[in-house]
């Protein structure tokens, strides 16, 4: 044991916690605690011009309940819609609503086939996911799911 | 459950015999418990499943104390398997004292261990298995819940390859797996090959491709009947254990998978639809709330072991113990697809009274005999109670964050919070063999840094979260880190972030300030190039130097909310 006794190595608390068992990915150090379910909300206003958006399970999303990477978290996000020029999704917003920036990416959509899109994105620790979906109308809806960013290790 | 109160009066009639405290020859070796009761059954229907989980490359017999703090909170509170001790023995009508009670509970552990004898052997569940399929050999189905290939020295320097071999020889049907995981991808596929049944995981998909890796379903016909088998890993094995020994599968509960394979194997003529899940038995009661046309949950990875079944909507879930100590049996009368009837019985494999199999016995004793020189070296004698299991730090765990401290001369250790690893009783000797059967893992090394108190709290949430987040699907099924050198309060029923509180350094008795450093030792970190002295190794010297081992239980955990 003694071989390695010395071995005492002064590291940044993101190292630290790497070398504490701890799978431990982007667990948001970024300062992100006055980021941002404020600025998702704005955005998301500014989108329904102010309307209240209803929640609707209309829109369907899959992303992990408990990140494996945080870096680069897949989300599939699926729309019922029958995507006729009569009715149809025009975009899909994604806000990561913990992140330092909240507005992820913006899906343009055109009447045709299925509204089903499929990305990578990058959350910096656990928070909610929200998603709009602006229908042709106008109208906007919103789903949302929580992403957990653990730490990991420790699993019996 | 008439079969369970035929056993139960076969034991109580065991407790009347010995009364309390009386410390007489083994109730084993009065007969008092025989083979014959552990096996006796009213058959059902044209199914059985036969099954076993997380034996954790155990092989032979010994003592596992089953939890005493096993905590629920929101909708499981309270219920199955959150139950402990009295409690538990008096909501499945269990008489203290009783084998049963030995088998199932913490309570009086160590006595009824003297009485009762060790527990599992695989060579003693070979002898259960064969009598069954003697009597039901084309109805009878063995499965394996995963969590197999890991956990002894025979399988760590085989590489898990001992526990194909074994699993070959007993005949299993079909497995899904966790901690093979920790074998590497590429060790994974050598051994699936080696295997003569399917290795199901039908919620692992390769990140590039998204697709399936492995299969998902197994058919079989038993009793006339077309049974499917699906296949569920333990979801988040990237997250608990080191995602670089597999960075190019991904996993997660995918519920909406799980309801395609059911869905598919529905459409393909099965008339009985069985989970064999490594999810972990919360997380499968909520999956079994939400995935249509499931008949059987054989669940897994939390290690408990419930004498009854536990029914959801139509789903019936089985909890079969870990380590070996227990063998499930459900009989099903299928009829036009649904299960019309079942009978089940969870039999502790009481090795004194079990004869064991000569030829799975050979095979085992084939596989230790080669490390017999280092699995067998005494290292010392426990005066104690050592065990591990429980949500927070048991005695096994204190020694062991006691060694790092020691040898590696830290102020505060850290230990993972496995549910595997054995139990000691007191005057045991202490052999390598149950060193490795508390740390025999891939990435063993013991760091040594610094971090500041916000840290340390940071953990300690992190891991709270994963065991108390009122949601299971949000767990991870593992037990409370645990920690030596420091105490701390723990609210189970606040969020993350501020279940943790009352952080104290146990040699000065000062509170942890959040921005003071502290030198820190654990092992267990899933994060590639960790340096350090392999855990297994600087336990075994510890003990050596000790020669005497003692260990109260550990009362610098304040719980609450519980």
């Amino acid at each position: 044991m003694s071989n390695t006794n010395s071995q005492l190595v002064r590291m940044d608390r993101r190292t630290a916690l790497k070398a504490a068992g701890a799978g431990f990915v982007a667990l948001g150090f970024a300062s992100t605690a006055h980021a941002s379910p404020e600025a998702a909300a704005e955005a998301l206003a500014k989108l329904s011009g102010g309307a209240a958006a209803a929640t609707s399970d209309k829109i369907t999303i899959s992303l992990p309940e408990i990140a494996e990477n945080g870096a680069t978290v897949p989300v599939g996000i699926t729309v019922d819609s029958p995507m006729t020029a009569a009715s149809y999704v025009k975009q899909i917003h994604v806000f990561a609503e913990g992140n330092p920036s909240p507005e992820t990416i913006t899906f343009n959509l055109t009447p045709t086939g299925t509204a089903d899109v499929n990305t990578r994105i990058r959350l910096s620790k656990t928070q909610n996911v929200l998603v709009a979906a602006v229908m042709n109308d106008g109208s906007v809806l919103t789903n949302k799911k929580e992403v957990k960013v653990t730490i990991g290790g420790c699993g019996g | 459950m008439l079969t369970r109160r035929d056993f139960l009066q076969v034991t109580a009639a065991t407790a009347a015999l010995l009364g309390t405290g009386v410390n007489i020859a083994r109730a084993a070796s009065n007969q008092a418990i025989t083979q014959d009761d552990l096996l006796k059954f009213n058959s059902v229907g044209q199914v059985t499943l036969l099954n076993f989980t997380d034996i954790h490359a155990q092989l032979m017999p010994l003592y596992f104390r089953e939890p005493s703090v096993n905590l629920g909170v929101g909708e499981v509170y309270g219920l199955p398997p959150h139950l402990t001790g009295k409690e538990f023995l008096k909501k499945f009508d269990l008489m203290a004292g009783t084998a049963d009670a030995y088998a199932f509970s913490s309570v009086d552990f160590s006595h009824l261990a003297g009485e009762y004898g060790r527990i599992g052997g695989l060579a003693h569940m070979a002898t259960l298995i064969k009598a069954i399929r003697a009597q039901r050999e084309p109805n009878t189905l063995l499965i394996d819940c995963g969590d197999t290939w890991q956990g002894s020295y025979t399988s760590l320097a085989t590489r898990g390859e001992d526990m194909v071999d074994a699993m070959n020889a007993l005949g299993v049907d079909v497995m899904v797996p966790h901690w093979e995981f920790t074998y590497g991808a590429e060790r994974v596929q050598e051994l699936i090959s080696k295997l003569n049944f399917p290795f199901l995981a039908g919620n692992v998909i390769d990140n590039q491709w998204q697709e399936k890796v492995f299969d998902s379903t197994a058919h079989f016909e038993r009793g006339g009947v077309k049974v499917a088998v699906i296949g569920q890993a333990f979801p988040y094995t990237p997250v608990a254990n080191p995602r670089y020994m597999i960075p190019d599968w991904s996993f997660g509960i995918r519920d909406e998978m799980v309801q395609a394979s059911v869905d598919k194997a529905r459409a393909e003529g099965a008339e009985l639809v069985v989970l064999a899940s490594h999810n972990g038995f919360d997380v499968d009661r909520k999956l079994a709330s939400r995935v249509n046309g499931i008949d059987v949950i054989l669940t897994g990875h939390t290690h408990d072991a419930i004498p009854g079944i536990i029914e959801v909507g139509n789903t019936l879930l089985v909890a079969t113990g870990s380590h070996g100590k227990f063998l499930g049996r459900l009989d099903l009368d299928v009829q036009n697809g649904k299960v019309k009837n079942y009978n089940y019985k969870l039999m502790p494999i009481f090795s004194d009274v079990i004869k064991p199999d000569a030829e799975i016995q050979a095979v085992v004793d084939a596989i230790r005999a080669p490390h017999q020189k280092i699995i067998g070296e005494k290292l010392g004698t426990t005066e104690s109670l050592l065990y591990r299991r429980g949500n927070f730090n048991g005695t096994f765990d204190d020694l062991i964050c006691n060694a790092i401290i020691e040898e590696r001369e830290t102020q505060i250790s850290l230990s993972p919070g496995f549910r595997w690893g054995a139990s000691l009783i007191p005057g045991q000797d202490i052999t390598m063999d149950d060193i490795y059967t508390q740390t025999a893992i891939t990435y063993p090394n013991v760091y040594r840094s610094e971090m500041t108190g916000e840290t340390i709290k940071l953990i300690l949430e992190d891991v709270a979260d994963n065991l108390f987040n009122p949601d299971p699907y949000y767990q991870q099924g593992g037990d409370m880190v645990r920690v030596g050198g420091m105490g701390y309060r723990i609210d189970i029923q606040k969020s993350i972030g501020s279940r943790i509180s009352e952080m104290t350094l146990l040699s000065t008795g000062e509170a942890i300030d959040a921005s003071k450093k502290y030198t820190v030792g654990g092992w267990a970190s899933v994060n590639e190039g960790t340096e350090g002295p392999p855990i297994y190794d600087l336990l075994a010297d510890h003990i050596r130097k000790k020669k005497v081992i003692d260990v109260q239980p550990n009362t610098n955990i304040k719980v609450v909310g519980a």
